[in-house]
Formats: structure tokens, sequence, C-alpha cells
């Protein structure tokens, strides 16, 4: 099990940490040493706010190791408000809803459990944003 | 810079070799390219291999094939590129012959992906995405391109079973092929049908986890008898990479890779697309022939999708692609198949292939080995120097 990596992440599995270019503007997720579009090295930390709408999506019935109890599951890509595009599932939502194009925003969720005596890890997950409308829409007659 | 040329071929066929070791399927084939090179002796050993150390729990390949195949002493190396390991080091054989550092080198690409459950594997194969931010957050190597396949569909209305035609065209080709995983065709309904894996990709969108190893002797042009009318020369064998994650690509349905690579090997052959006489494309997914055809500079990606149904990519057609089965017909053993794609290649060049898929008169073969979902890419360019 590999905590210092999960004590690493911390930033940005729970803030979503990346950095912005000083010179150019060009938002990276997580920060890199330099900018890779103007190769400057002066970057800013920032934490986006975690609103974005889905850019492609799959919905995973086979997967890996550690998800394999938890198919079926949407990951989507995801181009933040205020940020660069991530890779995150979706959670929260019914598999025949997710769109192109649909409202998301942060959450923190399990990602998986490292074994029986292992940490069990979190992170950012996305779920989706509801309109007003929605939400006073009356009930399925 | 000598000019360099492939003289020997080897190969295992792709299976799901329960009987045979690592070592056992890279000697196997090295054994078998340096009879058919007529050589017995080597002086570089590239071995291609992606996870030799998670599924065979044995790294030191190099050192290790050398030992096994009777070449103890020889310099000898692994080269990792993921899928593209294959291709990376018969490049790297390419570059050392080339470069006038060695005389005879041999390139095995070898992989064993049957040692362990399909679960346990694909968590090894989505070791070629980034780790920290697509894997661990739940992608596989599947997914990868499933997230690729669904936005090219939504922008180009496009549906599923539009790609049908690349799988269908792939197993009929790999029938004829012995040296093939799948010898059967399969039907469009049969594709319609089956079982999906990450939506929208299926299983027959996607090649199948197998065991192979494949390899080639390299040497300089000018050391081969003018006699020699199975040697193939390497006109062009280059590399490019993109972001390795797909979220980090400024656009995610162009393979930046790919582009660079092919108009790379394109340049220094000195030929444009239209001279090509087949391409062993790199049909990991259906989408990623689509995308490769339009990156490699062939056509549009749509084009792609609807040419392949009036016969364009067939053995008889225009550019014949997959023509021994492909990725998804012959098994793609990742770290193997790039050297595959060589191999066949070369065989087309000779004339030695089935007859049933054998492209006729063919001069120029180009190969092209995708690592991860575009993140590194290795495109060969082979000539026939004795066309009759």
């Amino acid at each position: 099990m590999d905590i210092p990596r999960y004590w690493r992440l911390k930033n940005q599995r729970y803030h979503l940490e990346g950095s912005v270019c000083q010179n150019c503007g060009h938002q990276s997720f997580p920060s890199r040493p330099l900018c890779p579009q103007c190769k400057s090295k002066d970057l800013k930390s920032v934490r986006f706010n975690g609103k974005g709408i889905v850019y492609s999506y799959t919905i995973l019935y086979q997967t890996s190791e550690r998800y394999e109890g938890y198919v079926p599951y949407v990951v989507a890509l995801i181009d933040l408000e205020d940020g660069p595009r991530i890779t995150a599932q979706l959670t929260d939502v019914d598999l025949n809803q997710v769109k192109i194009g649909m409202p998301v925003e942060m959450v923190i969720r399990k990602y998986f459990e490292e074994g029986e005596t292992g940490p069990i890890v979190y992170g950012y997950k996305f779920r989706p944003v509801f309109s007003k409308q929605d939400l006073t829409e009356p009930p399925i007659k | 810079m000598k000019k360099v040329a492939v003289i020997g071929i080897g190969q295992v066929p792709v299976r799901e070799h329960w009987d045979k070791s690592i070592r056992q399927l890279a000697a196997e084939a090295l054994l078998n390219a340096l009879q058919d090179a007529n050589r017995d002796e080597i002086d570089g050993l590239y071995v291609g291999n992606m996870l030799s150390g998670t599924l065979s729990g044995q790294e030191h390949l190099g050192a290790l094939i050398a030992d096994y195949a009777g070449l103890s002493g020889v310099e000898a190396v692994k080269v990792e590129a993921a899928c593209a390991s294959g291709a990376a080091a018969f490049r790297q054989g390419v570059v050392a012959v080339a470069g006038g550092l060695k005389k005879c080198v041999a390139v095995v690409g070898v992989e064993k992906l049957t040692e362990f459950s399909g679960r346990y594997t694909a968590s090894a194969l989505a070791t070629a995405a980034d780790s920290d931010f697509e894997a661990s957050v739940g992608l596989t190597f599947v997914g990868l391109n499933a997230l690729v396949m669904q936005r090219f569909m939504f922008e180009n209305n496009v549906s599923k079973i539009d790609f049908g035609n690349f799988p269908l065209l792939a197993h009929r080709n790999g029938s004829h092929n012995p040296n093939a995983m799948f010898r059967r065709p399969i039907t469009l309904e049969q594709y319609r049908k089956a079982k999906v894996i990450a939506d929208p990709i299926n299983l027959l969108d996607s090649s199948p986890i197998a065991d192979g190893a494949a390899a080639v002797i390299i040497v300089p042009l000018e050391d081969i008898e003018t006699s020699d009318k199975r040697a193939a020369e390497v006109l062009a064998c280059e590399a490019g990479t993109d972001y390795i994650a797909l979220h980090d690509r400024p656009e995610l349905l162009k393979l930046k890779g790919v582009e660079i690579s092919a108009k790379k090997a394109f340049r220094a052959a000195n030929l444009q697309p239209k001279d090509i006489s087949l391409f062993e494309l790199h049909d990991a997914f259906s989408i990623m022939t689509a995308l490769s055809l339009e990156a490699s500079g062939f056509m549009s990606a749509t084009e792609a999708l609807n040419r392949v149904k009036d016969g364009y990519f067939e053995i008889q057609g225009k550019l014949p692609v997959a023509t021994m089965g492909g990725l998804k017909g012959r098994g793609h053993p990742v770290g193997a198949t790039g050297v595959y794609q060589i191999v066949e290649a070369v065989t087309q060049l000779r004339g030695e292939a089935p007859e049933k898929i054998q492209v006729k008169n063919p001069l120029y073969a180009m190969t092209q080995n995708i690592g991860g979902t575009g993140a590194t890419v290795i495109t060969t360019i082979l000539k026939n120097i004795s066309p009759s």
C-alpha cells in the first residue's frame, strides 16, 4: 500500500489544487514544474472551484482489481468552469442520465479500499447539478 | 548514417501460452529470426516488453533472454514504452545499426499477459495511463479509449455500428494467418450484440489479451549480399509523443503523437501516404483505427469509417490494413505487438504471406505502434529491395 502517495496527493484529491501560469494564463491540474504552453516557471498554485461540465464519459462494466466491486460506474472528462479539463468519476447519478454537456460539481467520496487492513482512499468525484426547475418539477406520475 | 535492413524475422503464434514462460516465448522467436537470417551471432539485443515485472515477477529481460537464447555476453537491454515497447525496441536497434555502433542486432518483442486473471492484467495495463490522475480514479485502458470514442461519436454524429467494419476486416484477414489468435471471421450482428466493456466500447472493438513474441534481425544495408532478395530496407523509423493524460491534450480527437511520428517517417522516407502499399496500424480499439488513419495523413476519420464499407482497406483494396489480422485479429501481446507488425510487413514485402492475404507486389509497407492512448507512437516504413 502506498501511504506516502495518498498523503502527497491530498491537496489535489481534496482541494483540486492546480496551477496557473503567470505568463500566459495556462491552467494545469495538477501543478507542473513549468508551463507546457510557454515554458515559464512562474506558476501560481490555485484551488479550482469544483464546478464544471461533462466533456466526455464512459460507463465501465469491467475494471481493474481495485474497483471491481463498484461496476458499473461512470468516469468522465470534465471541463472545469474556472480551470482545465480533468478526469473524475461521476457519482449520485443515474447511468441513463449521463450526457455530454451535463453540469456537475465536485464532492468528496470514497475511491476504494486498499485491502482489509489498508487505508480507505478518498478524493474528488463529481455529481450532477440540478437547476431549480429540475427540483421543482412534479414527481413522476 | 548507414542505411539499414531487416534480414531475418521470427515469431511464435499469438495464443494463451499456458505452457510457456516469457523467456521461452522470447527465445523461440529470437532463434527463429536468427535461423531465418542465417546468422548465429549478434552484437546487440533489444527487448521490447511492458509488463514482465508486474505479471511475471521478472525484470532484467535483456540479460535473461540473451542467456536463454545462448547469446550470453552480448549487450542486451529492455526497452519499455507501454504498448509501443516493441517498436520502441526496434527503433533502438535501427538507431544502433544506422549510427554504425552495431553490425548485427536482434530485436525481440515479448509479452506474457495470461499469468493472472483479467482484472489483475487490466490493472497492470492501466499503468500505461497517468497513475495518479487517471487510473487511480477508476479509469482503465479500455475506459480511456471509450472516452475518446464517445466524444468522437458526439461530435461527428456517427453511430456505434459504423465502427464494426474494422474488427470485421481484422478478423477476416486474421482467419488466414496461422499465427493469429482469432482465426474465425465475425459478423456485424455479433458485433452489435457483443458485451459492453466500457461504453461505447464492446468486446469486439477491443484487441484481445494474449501471449506472444516476435523478433527481427537488423544489419547495415551495405552488408547484404545482392543475391538476398528477402531483406527489407528500413526507410524510416520515427517516434513521437503526446501528453500522457487525455485531459491534458488540447484536442482530444487529434492524435498528435501519431501526426508527429508519421510526418517524420514520411519525410525521412521521402514518401507520401498515397505511396504506401499496406499499413499495419494499431487497431487496439476500433476508434484508434479511424483516428490514426486521420492523424497519419491518409484521410479523415469519418471518411475512413465510410471507406471501410466499400473495400478500400481490404487486401485487394487501395490501402490494405491489418493484413495479418491486426491487433484485433492477430492479438495484442502489448510489448510484442510492434515487432509482430514489422515481421508481418516484411512477410508481405517478401511475398510470403498466406495466399489469400498476400498484398499484390507491395513496394512500401508502413507499420505504426501506439503506446497508451497515443502518448508514444513509432511509425516505420519498410521497402521491398527486390520488387518483382
